[in-house]
């Protein structure tokens, strides 16, 4: 088949890119999300819901964001121009807020009073926590035991903003247990109860849903870059855990052939050791969490537990999108190992006065090899998608530094 | 053939004017050896079709019970291909007994569903229950089955309406299970009397015998359902008694404490003649 040109068609109507993503849910789910499917569908043609999202975006999350010339960064690596498209100074520090928000005025047109996540290092918890303290509804955020110790702050964060956290210590007490818990609560309580699912993965629509809602990242670039340098960049590049960033900087390109996708997973201590979260580099096809995607599994099919530095990226799996981006050459998966992160992150904040995530952090430390390869002239946009306030204590602690 | 098995068994205790006893164990729990004594004394104290659970790693519809059961067949690294020979053992001697496996769809489509359908008729299963496969997502899985004749067996909640019920019916075979709880396993129990027209609803738009489960754990509950279906599934209620074997370390118990309890449920269902 012939794609070029039609990338921006998938999903088709069951839900699949190519042969990812579907509707792998029990029976007691099965209505629920054919239910929201017609919602979202009737939402996306209203235009009162445009317009609420457009106020929200503009006075309330600080959209748009900056596209940014990183004249040092791009002088340090001599190579084509880098931008950063400047996402972590979104209203709660990432790029997270943008879904959250088209989620939560979805979840209240439908009438639902309850909202559920699940959240690994805290950022989206503290994105849902946020929405829902705005309009006043109730929210519980299911975290995996061990990360609710490793993330204080961000724990205490969502208690200020009013939601309940409920610490997960079933299987291995991380983010997909935690994912795990809230499908649980989900399947008990169908009828106020919202599944706000932070990242572009899940049953269909949710992948599809998230990437429409993180795409307003990829179309402002598109138009600031056009303004900015007159033409589209060459390639834009973004950090992947289940990836809802990248899809998001992703899908207004994907038609434009000239422009490169690049992802960059986290290889953790080195794929090659087992301990990673790379998994379209390390992992292979498989059935979780609602769909069909490439997942780090053991030879019986079991889920392995991933391992990054970065909790935001501490993920088995990927966003079924990404799957089919890769299995079809339209996008580039690269990884880097914490080490390189870690690195990537003092780097950028001593040259561009800008502490970044961890998460980005890891497309950073990828952007060297990118850019030698490109013409001098080349333009590159990457998705600056989170601020390191977060990671300062666990960089701290990396770096050997008492505080 | 397979799919007759579980014909021949509901057209049994149909004949004999009750509802059935279909019982769920974890495979590997607390180990192989043990689950087969404890499928032996299941049949021997009255279930009419075993359950046999594949464990997987990421239980998202199983409650703290069967969430453990699985947790610990793992960590004695109980694979696909250890449950099936454990069904593939229990047919040396029994021909009769239908064997559903039970588990999530990852590690069966991580075996490829042409080999597991293969290997699952080879081992005498009957059926599957793969939670995470609705009607949507099976027609590859289907097609493999087809060729053996295992059947489907489809999940049908308290949130399927009727126009879902053709979609959910068409492809089943064997019986439909009805999960009585929106919930997990070993969650609350539903109450008969508020899901008995759910119950009709699924049976005559499928034409197939009902089992319900979900929340049953004693003998009064298990009478209590025998009145509105064809069968009554019990599993977090005998995979407790796995875990205190476990505890333990009698594994003895396991078969023990299965086999009384099996013995109380099918006694109390037999109690309530069906209409």
């Amino acid at each position: 088949m012939d794609l070029r040109n039609t990338w921006d068609k998938w999903p088709d109507a069951n839900g699949r890119f190519g042969e990812f993503g579907g509707r792998y849910v029990a029976e007691t789910l099965m209505p629920l999300i054919l239910d929201l499917e017609k919602e979202y569908r009737a939402a996306k043609l209203d235009p009162a819901f445009k317009a609420q999202m457009d106020d929200m975006w503009a006075h309330y999350v600080g959209r748009p964001s900056p596209l940014y010339f990183a004249e040092r960064l791009t002088a340090h690596f001599g190579g084509a121009k880098i931008y950063f498209k400047r996402d972590e100074l979104n209203h709660t520090g990432a790029h997270k807020i943008n879904n959250c928000l088209g989620q939560v005025l979805l979840a209240m047109r439908m009438g639902k009073t309850r909202i559920i996540a699940e959240t690994g290092a805290g950022q989206h918890g503290v994105a849902t926590a946020t929405m829902c303290a705005r309009f006043g509804l109730k929210c519980v955020v299911f975290m995996g035991e061990m990360d609710v110790e490793r993330q204080k702050p961000n724990v205490f964060r969502m208690r200020l903003l009013g939601a309940e956290i409920v610490p997960v210590s079933s299987g291995t007490g991380t983010l997909k247990d935690a994912m795990n818990e809230a499908l649980r609560d989900w399947v008990t309580n169908v009828d106020d109860t919202f599944y706000c699912i932070g990242t572009a993965a899940g049953p269909h629509p949710y992948p599809e849903m998230v990437r429409d809602f993180q795409s307003v990242i990829g179309t402002e670039a598109r138009a600031q870059m056009l303004e900015r340098e007159g033409r589209l960049p060459d390639a834009v590049m973004a950090c992947i855990g289940g990836g809802s960033n990248a899809i998001g900087l992703f899908h207004p390109f994907i038609n434009d052939e000239g422009v490169r996708l690049i992802g960059v997973e986290a290889a953790g201590h080195g794929i090659e050791t087992g301990e990673h979260a790379a998994a379209l580099n390390g992992g292979r096809p498989g059935i979780l969490h609602g769909n069909r995607t490439y997942l780090l599994q053991t030879d019986d099919g079991q889920i392995l537990d991933a391992h990054s530095i970065s909790a935001g990226l501490d993920y088995p799996g990927i966003g079924p999108e990404h799957a089919f981006l890769r299995d079809t050459g339209r996008a580039e998966y690269l990884s880097c190992t914490d080490d390189e992160a870690l690195a990537a992150f003092q780097l950028c904040t001593r040259l561009e006065g800008i502490i970044p995530a961890l998460e980005p952090a890891h497309a950073i430390a990828r952007l060297g090899d990118v850019v030698a390869g490109m013409d001098k002239d080349g333009l590159l946009i990457m998705n600056l998608c989170g601020r390191g306030d977060k990671d300062v204590f666990s960089v701290a602690k990396a770096l050997g530094v008492d505080m | 053939m397979p799919t007759s098995r579980i014909t021949a068994r509901f057209d049994k205790v149909k004949a004999e004017n009750r509802a059935a006893l279909v019982a769920y164990l974890m495979a590997g729990d607390p180990d192989l050896e043990t689950s087969y004594a404890c499928m032996c004394a299941l049949r021997d104290k009255g279930a009419d079709i075993i359950e046999i659970g594949a464990p997987f790693s990421d239980p998202m519809a199983d409650g703290p019970a069967i969430q453990r059961a699985g947790l610990r067949a793992l960590a004695r690294h109980t694979t696909l291909i250890d449950v099936l020979g454990l069904a593939a053992r229990f047919r040396e001697t029994d021909q009769e007994t239908p064997l559903i496996l039970m588990g999530y769809a990852n590690p069966v489509h991580s075996l490829g569903y042409a080999a597991f359908a293969e290997a699952a008729h080879a081992a005498g299963i009957d059926g599957t229950i793969l939670v995470d496969l609705p009607p949507e997502e099976d027609a590859e899985l289907r097609a493999e089955y087809a060729k053996h004749d295992i059947s489907v067996i489809r999940l049908a909640t308290p949130t399927t309406h009727e126009a879902r019920m053709a979609k959910v019916a068409d492809g089943a075979s064997g019986f439909i299970y009805f999960v009585a709880v929106t919930g997990v396993t070993g969650a609350g129990s539903a109450d008969p009397k508020a899901i008995a027209g759910n119950v009709d609803m699924v049976r005559r738009v499928s034409g197939l015998p009902v089992c319900v489960g979900f929340g049953v754990k004693n003998g009064t509950q298990a009478a209590e359902m025998a009145k509105i279906a064809e069968g009554v599934v019990v599993g977090s209620a005998f995979v407790e008694h796995a875990q205190s074997a476990h505890e333990s370390g009698d594994f003895a118990a396991a078969p023990r404490g299965m086999g009384a309890l099996a013995g109380e449920l099918s006694v109390a269902i037999a109690s309530v003649a069906k209409l």
